[in-house]
This record gives C-alpha cells, sequence and structure tokens, in this order.
C-alpha cells in the first residue's frame, strides 16, 4: 500500500510573523520556515503504518519554490520513502494546489492521502477536502486515530463534541489533527541517507494544471491592538459598559 | 520563562563566511557535509537541544544525581533524554566510520555541540567525554581493544571517562600514584584511587568504560612513567555482552557549586583485589596519548563558554523586554517602560551578544583549522593549520570559558534581584560555568601552554603569521567610507599593535625570566582572546557590509555591522591596558615574600 503525504514549506511556529507595509502580505524574506506541523504528524503516522508493516512506501510531495526540497528532505529524513516536488513560484491557493495532488494521485495511485488538516500559515482548512472531492475519494478530517485494515481505514475524528469514529473505503484522503502523534525527532543516520532518496521536480504544465488563483487577496493587515483596560466604580457601571459599550449583553 | 533557541542564521553565518565551511566539505574525507546536509543536521540538532535537552535543564540542577549503595540515579528525564540522544546517532557525529560514526567534520560538530551545550551543560558531558575515550582509543588503542569496545561507544550504548585526577595529582600529573601491575595473560590489575570524575558512574548506559592513567610496576619516575588504560565497569564477555562486575566502583559523588545533574565520582579501582585493565598503546607513553586528545577535549571545554554566554544572553535579553521598570531616561512622568530601553541594559546586553558572537566566530574558525590539518592533502597546509590550531586551542578554552563566566554573571545583573533567585534560571548559568576554567586545565596552565609551548619553543613564528593574517585585513579595512567600519579599523589596528606589542615581549624574555613571562600569561591570554574575538567581529563586519553594499536586506547584516562596532570599542579598547599588565605587571606580582601574603 502507498501513502502519499503533502507537506508544505511554513514560517516556522516560533517566529512573530509581520504584515508587509504595503498591505500585500506577510513578509517571509529571512524569516525561519519549517514543515508544517500538521504534516509533521502526517508524516510520523504514515512512517508507523509503514513501520507496521501496513504501508509499503510512503512519498511526499510538496508544491512551490525550489527551497520546498529543504522541507521534502525533512520529510524523508522523518521515513518518507522519496518525494515530488512540484516546482513553481506562483501563488498557489488550496484550490491549485488540490488539483496538483489530484494530478500526482492520478501518476502515483496511492491508496491513502494522509494530510495535515490545515497549514498554519493561511489555516484554509480546504487542500485535503477539495482533493477528496476531486478525486471522488471518501474523506476522514481531523482524524486522532487511523487504523487501516483489509482495505477500509477506520478514522477516530476530532468533532466539536467530542469523538467520533468512521469507516470508509480506501481510497481515502485522511486529515490529521494535533493529537494523532507525536512526531519523532529525525535521526542523524536518516538526516544523512535522507540526502541520497529521490527526489523528482515536477511543474504544474507538465502535470497539465492550471494554477492561476480563482480568489484575490485584497488586503493584509495588522489585528487592531488590544486597548488598555479601565477601571470601573461599580457593578452598576461594568454592567452598563457591558451592554452599551462592548454590547454583549 | 526564557526558552533556548539555538542561534542557527548566526551559527550558518560563521561556518559559512568566516570559518570556510565550502572549502572544509571539500576536504577528502569531508564530503558528506554538503551544504543541505549541514543546514538538516543544525534544524533537526536544534529541534532536540530546544525540545528534550533544554527542558532537563532546571530540573536537574534542582534534583541533581542521586548516590546511594555504590549506585548513581540521574535525575528525572535524563535517561530517557539519553536513550533519544544515542538512538538518535548524535553520539556518532564525529566518529569514524568504520565504527559505525558518520564522520563529520569538526566544523560541523562545533555548532551541534554548542547546542547541546547551551541547552544543558550537565548531560552535555556524557557524550563529550565519550568522544574523548573514543578518540583516544581510536588513536592508540589495539585491534582488539577497538573491535571490543568502541562500536558501543560510538553508538553511545557504552560511554566512556577519563580517570586523570587523584588526590596529590591534580595539574601537576607527575604527581600519579595509581598502580598497574602486569598478569599473565597480558592485562593489568590496576589499584588506586581517582577523583573527579566525570560520569563515573550513572544509570544512562549498561557499562561504563574507564580510561585511567597509572603507574606499572618498573616505570620511571616522573611524567615519563605513566600509561594509559582501559576498566570497563562490566567485563565484556565474548559475544560482546556486558559479563562479570570489574573491581571498578563509584564509592561518593561530590556536592557541587554547579553542573548538578553531572554526577563527579569518587572511583576507587583493586580494592577486592584488583581491577582488570587493558594497556593502550605502550607502557610509560599514557601522557602523551592523552595530550593528543587534550586539544579535543580544550576545545570542546572552550564551546562551553561560547554556549553558556549564548544561553545567559537569550535568557536576560527575554527578561529585559518583558520586564517593565521606570520610564526612558529623560523623560518623566511618561510610559513606564521594558528595562531593555535603559541604556546602562542595553550595554550590557550588547557585551553579552558581541562576546558570544566573537567568541563562537574564533571557535568555528578553529574547528575549521582542525579539518584542514587533518584531511587537506597539502603537506604544508595541514602543518599551518595544525600549527594555527595548536596555537589558539588555549585561547579558545581559557578565554572563551572566561567570558563565559562574566558573560553569565552580567546576566544575573540584568534581572536585577530576580537574577539572584534561583527560579529564574540566571544564576544556575553562572554556577554551571564556573567549573569550565577548571577542568581540562585551568585557564592559568592554558595561559602557561600558550607563551611556552605555543609561543616561546617556536620563537613567536606562529604567533606572527596569525598577527599577519590580522594585518591582512587593513587593504579592505581602508576601502570602507562607512563610519562604522573607519571606527572599527582603528580600534582593531590599534589593538593588533597592542597583541604584537606584549606577544614579542614574551617570546623575548620567556628564556631570560620565565617568572616574570609567567605573571603575565593571564593577562595575554585574555589580551589574545580579545584581539582574536576582534579579529572574527571584523571580518564579520567586512561580510555584513558587502551584502548590504550589494543590496540584501536581510536586517542581520546591519546587526552584525553594530555588535562588531561594539566589540571594538567596548573590548579591543581594553587592549593597551591589558598589554601593559603583561610587559609591566611582573614586579607586582612577584616582589611580595611568601610569608607577607
Amino acid at each position: 500500500m502507498k501513502i502519499l503525504v503533502p507537506v508544505k514549506r511554513v514560517v516556522d511556529y516560533n517566529v512573530k510573523v509581520r504584515v508587509k507595509a504595503d498591505g500585500t502580505g506577510v513578509d517571509i524574506a529571512n524569516v525561519k520556515m519549517s514543515m508544517n506541523p500538521f504534516d509533521e504528524i502526517a508524516i510520523e503516522e504514515a512512517v508507523r503504518l509503514k513501520e507496521a508493516g501496513i504501508a509499503t512506501e510512503v512519498v511526499a510531495v510538496s508544491a512551490g519554490l525550489a527551497n520546498c526540497q529543504e522541507t521534502l528532505r525533512t520529510a524523508m529524513a522523518l521515513g518518507a520513502d522519496r518525494s515530488i516536488l512540484i516546482e513553481t513560484d506562483a501563488e498557489l491557493q488550496p484550490l491549485a494546489v488540490a488539483k496538483l495532488l489530484k494530478a500526482v494521485c492520478v501518476k502515483e495511485q496511492p491508496q491513502v492521502v494522509l494530510c495535515g488538516k490545515q497549514a498554519i500559515d493561511d489555516d484554509a482548512n480546504q487542500t485535503g477536502q477539495m482533493l477528496a472531492a476531486l478525486m471522488n475519494w471518501p474523506q476522514a478530517t481531523f482524524a486522532s486515530k487511523v487504523m487501516v485494515a483489509g482495505g477500509k481505514a477506520t478514522v477516530t475524528r476530532e468533532i466539536d463534541g467530542g469523538l467520533e469514529t468512521i469507516e470508509i473505503g480506501l481510497p481515502a484522503v485522511v486529515t490529521t489533527d494535533l493529537r494523532l502523534n507525536e512526531p519523532r525527532y529525525a535521526t542523524l543516520p536518516n538526516i544523512m541517507k535522507a540526502k541520497k532518496k529521490p527526489l523528482e521536480t515536477l511543474t504544474p504544465a507538465a502535470l497539465g494544471v492550471d494554477v492561476a488563483p480563482r480568489l484575490k487577496a485584497l488586503k493584509m493587515a495588522e489585528p487592531p491592538k488590544r486597548a488598555g483596560g479601565v477601571l470601573v466604580k461599580d457593578v452598576a457601571e461594568l454592567i452598563a459598559k457591558l451592554k452599551n459599550e462592548a454590547k454583549v449583553i | 520563562m526564557s526558552e533556548y533557541r539555538a542561534p542557527i542564521r548566526d551559527m550558518q553565518f560563521v561556518l559559512k563566511e568566516l570559518a570556510g565551511l565550502d572549502e572544509v566539505v571539500q576536504l577528502p574525507g569531508c564530503e558528506e557535509a554538503s551544504a543541505d546536509v549541514v543546514d538538516a543536521v543544525l534544524e533537526e540538532a536544534a529541534k532536540f537541544a530546544e525540545g528534550v535537552l533544554s527542558p532537563l535543564n532546571m530540573g536537574g540542577d534542582q534534583e541533581g544525581a542521586l548516590f546511594k549503595d555504590g549506585q548513581v540515579t540521574m535525575p528525572r528525564g535524563f535517561k530517557e533524554a539519553y536513550r533519544q540522544f544515542a538512538e538518535s546517532g548524535w553520539t556518532a557525529l564525529g566518529c569514524e566510520p568504520e565504527w559505525g560514526g558518520q564522520g563529520l567534520p569538526k566544523l560541523l560538530a562545533a555548532p551541534v555541540s554548542e547546542m547541546w551545550k547551551s541547552a544543558n551543560h550537565a548531560f552535555s558531558l556524557c557524550p563529550l567525554l565519550t568522544s574523548g575515550a573514543i578518540e583516544a582509543l581510536v588513536l592508540s588503542g589495539t585491534d582488539t581493544l577497538k573491535q571490543t569496545f568502541l562500536e558501543k561507544m560510538v553508538s553511545g550504548e557504552w560511554t566512556g571517562t577519563m580517570n586523570i585526577t587523584e588526590p596529590g595529582a591534580g595539574s601537576d600529573l607527575a604527581a600519579i600514584r595509581t598502580r598497574a601491575e602486569p598478569q599473565a595473560d597480558n592485562t593489568y590489575k590496576v589499584f588506586g584511587q581517582k577523583i573527579f570524575i566525570t560520569y563515573g558512574e550513572h544509570d544512562l548506559a549498561e557499562n561504563i568504560i574507564h580510561l585511567v592513567l597509572a603507574r606499572t610496576p618498573t616505570a620511571p619516575e616522573g611524567i615519563k612513567g605513566i600509561s594509559l588504560f582501559i576498566v570497563p565497569k562490566f567485563m565484556v564477555n565474548d559475544d560482546g555482552s556486558p559479563g562479570a562486575r570489574n573491581d571498578a566502583w563509584c564509592v561518593s559523588i561530590e556536592h557541587k557549586l554547579g553542573i548538578h545533574a553531572s554526577p563527579t565520582a569518587v572511583m576507587a579501582f583493586g580494592d577486592k583485589g584488583g581491577a582488570t585493565g587493558y594497556l593502550v598503546g605502550e607502557e610509560n607513553r599514557g601522557i602523551e596519548y592523552m595530550f593528543i586528545m587534550m586539544n579535543a577535549a580544550r576545545f570542546g571545554v572552550g564551546m562551553e563558554g561560547v554556549a553558556v554566554c549564548e544561553r545567559a544572553y537569550q535568557r536576560a535579553r527575554d527578561y529585559a523586554r518583558d520586564r517593565v521598570q521606570g520610564t526612558d531616561i529623560g523623560v518623566r512622568g511618561g510610559a513606564k517602560v521594558p528595562i531593555i530601553a535603559h541604556p546602562d541594559v542595553r550595554r550590557m546586553l550588547m557585551s553579552m551578544r558581541a562576546q558570544a558572537e566573537a567568541s563562537r566566530a574564533l571557535a568555528y574558525v578553529v574547528a575549521g583549522a582542525h579539518d584542514k590539518a587533518l584531511h587537506h592533502p597539502d603537506t604544508e597546509l595541514r602543518k599551518q593549520n595544525q600549527a594555527f590550531a595548536d596555537l589558539m586551542i588555549p585561547v579558545v578554552k581559557g578565554w572563551s570559558t572566561e567570558i563565559g563566566i562574566k558573560v553569565a554573571s552580567t546576566g544575573i545583573q540584568v534581572h536585577g534581584g530576580m537574577g539572584y533567585m534561583e527560579e529564574t534560571g540566571a544564576s544556575q548559568h553562572l554556577r554551571d560555568a564556573r567549573i569550565s576554567t577548571i577542568y581540562e586545565g585551568t585557564t592559568g596552565i592554558q595561559a602557561n601552554d600558550l607563551i611556552g609551548r605555543k609561543m616561546a619553543r617556536d620563537g613567536g613564528a606562529t604567533l606572527r603569521s596569525v598577527i599577519g593574517m590580522m594585518r591582512a585585513l587593513d587593504a579592505d579595512l581602508a576601502r570602507q567610507g562607512n563610519e562604522h567600519l573607519s571606527a572599527i579599523r582603528t580600534r582593531f589596528q590599534a589593538a593588533v599593535d597592542e597583541l604584537a606589542r606584549a606577544g614579542e615581549w614574551l617570546v623575548a624574555n620567556y628564556a631570560k625570566d620565565v617568572r616574570a613571562a609567567s605573571a603575565g600569561a593571564v593577562p595575554f591570554l585574555t589580551l589574545f582572546g580579545i584581539v582574536a574575538g576582534g579579529w572574527q567581529m571584523t571580518r564579520a563586519a567586512l561580510v555584513a557590509q558587502a551584502k548590504i553594499d550589494g543590496g540584501d536586506s536581510d536586517p542581520f547584516y546591519p546587526a552584525k555591522v553594530i555588535t562588531a562596532r561594539f566589540f571594538a570599542d567596548h573590548l579591543l579598547s581594553q587592549a593597551e591596558g591589558l598589554a601593559s599588565t603583561v610587559i609591566e605587571g611582573a614586579t607586582g606580582v612577584m616582589v611580595l615574600a611568601e610569608e607577607q601574603f
């Protein structure tokens, strides 16, 4: 069984992001980048399935600039067998990524696509779902437990009220939530081996995918700064403020 | 609470722009360390240091290693962390591929070890000592010894120690009394007591391989009668598994100022009939073998100085950003500001940062030279690099560890009263750093090694060639129009002149009056450290300015120029005073009679 794991290169979770002065986006020049943490969880789950003898191959795939290679090398250091980079300098929105992944799925024929539920940069939470729709495959999102057996996946999902367990037929798309597992640290020998694992580079054109953005971001702005608090005289004033100023009661 | 973040950006800058990474990775035997591998190794080591080792640092200090009935229990979390550390292959980074190592260059090992030390000094000592023992075995052990011990030590399954010091033999190794009696089967029975044995006993690994200095019955007196032995805690079965308990026992561990999680053992050998030992190399050549690995060990301890500068700086910076106290100076009734706004706090933070960056740059440059000394195809270049590394290692060890103490102390000062409280973690850095100027040769020993063995012995030739390299920067500096670079140039030129003045005086007077020369040895080492650190900061400023001039907008570069400027005005400016102390200070040191003290 082959597992495909899409990974995204994002601003590292420790970095405090800043909006560019002209409001066109977030400043990512000279900022530390790393693998989207949810994707790291997806890689870990795929590697565990391989170690358990359920999966036979783990393929990592990323789309974006050439330096996404670093992210793919990290995925391979964590245990992915090989990887595919769809190299482009175009702005990639979730639908475009889903279409690119569809093309890779058609080519690679994975049984499971394991992806992070969302990327921590735009928090879109769309790509996995769109890919499932494009492939007409079942999907299980926000997984906190995954069991694969007999051509089926039993997935425990984190939903608002608690947990829900569903069974889906394969091939399928599963997106990972935070509590699915705790990713391992890459070992030094695996970091060295990752360098020698195959990394194939494709382009959107070669895959026949139009990645042109369908949405236009008008403006990016920092959230308003919190104003300082005020001391109120008594409960009556507090209630008046909650009613008239905050308008919450 | 301040969390450790490995300074990967500065590490990469130093590796690539100052320490010659591109050149090192082309050396035969270093090709594995291509640029992408280096970046990946730094990233993953940083994750491990930040995520596993750093969180154990304070608990390890508070709990400490515990001794009971001959056994040492490590603080909570250490056993699991060590298992993960070894399984991740970090113990094997610099070791020979023949024994399961990755064979990566020392230039890459330096930043990685800096991370372990910044994150958890006490933990980092276990792999440091093990790698020293591995190096001794690789260089001098017989094939049988190598086959019995090396693989498991490289993999971290077994750890190593260095048993040198005895109650009557500290800095003076000639006084060693531990005995080794030859047996019919070519082994030896070792008897004696060793003290201050770092990780001499612990529960992290299934076996501990002690390297022990001892005398054979026929050995001549003094330093030339000492041999080196391997004494395992458990004998090794034919299948390689640990067997019977050897007669090597931990009888207690020390109560120390710092590095509480690092068990410092008193070891008794031969109380129950003799500890079985195996001779390493030939009899009576133990000190020679020790000295081969001494450079590596001293460099490793020097990195502790760099590491504590960085860690103390990060903690003080984080506190200074958060702690609100007073208004901006000169502003009455204004808003309260974080203390990082106050000029004196900024001065302290800049001095911490500048010394962290300068000592890092110097140490990595020396690590790069060490790689070239080992691997360069050109014999002459190998020799030059070896001479450079030999000269600079006492400076890296002595200077970095001394400033480590000062910087950790400044870190407490930034915290004010809270810095004196254990809960902020600032004082642990000072307590932990305090040992680094002592073990592996005190600062005084380093300074004597520097002026005697490394300078006077070759008549100052290597020193002059280093000063020549420093002066060679002037052509480039003279072309700079920037005000910071001009200020740096003036300070740096003057400081190099002072280094030459004091260095030439020492070379000329060492043979004539060794007591006067020795009285100035430590001030000279300080001077050398400052000028060599300033040399690297000046090189860094030139690279950074070229990037800025080339249109690079990375804020790292202007910050580097300013940090170099600070170093020039606040540290290089001390050179003249130090040089005068070296040359004129001996009278004040030596004239009083002993009974007048």
